[in-house]
């Protein structure tokens, strides 16, 4: 009996099967929870999916490696979502339109306030190079800020991991933090949450309503836009390239 | 739904062709999201088809990040070493950054006259 039970474990590591299912029902236990608790910030969905994931993983001794075969498919999605935020984009085009300038005025101090204060305060704290390089592009969405991190010599694994808890992060605290200086329009909040905290932002502020949602998700893709056009030349500007 | 994520995938493979073939340093899917958003202002909006998959994919954006966030675990020890820079620049520089932008925002907002701000309200 336990001959066979290993013999099925065996099997199902090998496929893709099982990290897929894996990652769906941690997420659907964590988003359960998450609806339980009224959609409390602190028990952001990605976050208790990844606890949850991490510690089978670790209790199993399964390697990352084996489990991404089968969330890989989870993970290529992010690439046709990106391009399906342009539905809700289109949506709001009337108030985009009247909102050019302050769109624009906000999304380049913001893109400049999420690497420069990064990197400062990484910085200041005594982390290393290599950490400060993959915590630059932390406030833009996962495949982007992989792409600036690898070209610049920061680790592109890290860079992901970073990303995803800002997004958990801002997640939590952007309600907080627009309440307490009283903006209240949704555009706004909305754009913000998306500049700072990209697609897992998006998704709470699609909670918040369709219009920050949309807001958000032109905040996420405008930012990963800026940084990726600005970031690199900035860098080498410097000299810090080296 | 089919005809929908075809879409989605045609428009993100245009995206990530052009990024290659331009050399540009801009990602894929975002270049792909500009282009079909051009498409909808060009055809006057998205078939109702294409709006529902869309809405169906982002209500569950954050299920997408799943994969990347468990690759923490290839990180434990420089996370476990350099915590604390790492903790205190991720929540300053995003707290820092929603206030920035909101902030900016809405001041550029108030200096082009009507606060557009009211209509949300």
């Amino acid at each position: 009996m336990t001959s066979s039970l290993e013999d099925i474990w065996v099997y199902l590591a090998a496929t893709p099967l099982l990290g897929l299912t894996l990652t769906l029902v941690a997420y659907q236990i964590a988003y359960w929870l998450y609806v339980r608790v009224e959609m409390h910030p602190l028990l952001n969905p990605v976050l208790v999916a990844v606890a949850l994931l991490v510690t089978g993983l670790t209790v199993t001794d399964t390697r990352y490696q084996t489990y991404f075969d089968g969330a890989q498919f989870v993970h290529f999605l992010l690439g046709p979502a990106t391009v399906a935020l342009a539905v809700p984009l289109y949506a709001q085009f009337g108030k985009l339109r009247r909102l050019l300038l302050p769109l624009v005025a906000g999304l380049l101090a913001g893109a400049t306030t999420a690497v420069g204060s990064a990197v400062v305060v990484g910085w200041l704290l005594g982390a290393s190079r290599q950490t400060l390089l993959s915590l630059a592009p932390k406030s833009i969405t996962t495949p982007v800020a992989m792409g600036i991190a690898e070209k610049l010599g920061g680790l592109p694994s890290l860079t992901a991991v970073l990303v995803v808890s800002t997004g958990v992060l801002g997640a939590v605290v952007a309600k907080g933090i627009l309440d307490a200086v009283r903006i209240s329009a949704d555009s706004v909040r909305g754009f913000a949450i998306g500049v700072a905290a990209h697609g897992i932002g998006t998704a709470r502020a699609f909670q918040i309503s369709e219009e920050a949602g949309a807001f958000a998700g032109l905040g996420m893709g405008l930012n990963a836009l800026a940084t990726a056009l600005l970031f690199p030349a900035v860098y080498h500007a410097f000299g810090f390239g080296g | 739904m089919i005809g929908a994520i075809t879409v989605l995938l045609i428009y993100q493979l245009i995206g990530e062709s052009l990024v290659v073939a331009l050399g540009l340093p801009v990602p894929g899917p975002v270049v792909g999201m500009l282009l079909l958003f051009l498409t909808l202002l060009l055809r006057g909006g998205a078939s109702p088809d294409l709006r529902d998959t869309a809405q169906g994919i982002l209500q569950h954006l954050s299920l997408l990040f799943v994969p990347a966030g468990v690759g923490v675990m290839l990180h434990a020890g420089r996370v476990a070493s350099e915590w604390l820079p790492i903790l205190v620049a991720l929540l300053l520089s995003t707290v820092a950054t929603i206030l920035v932008t909101a902030l900016t925002m809405n001041l550029a907002l108030s200096r082009v006259g009507k606060g557009a701000s009211r209509d949300d309200e």
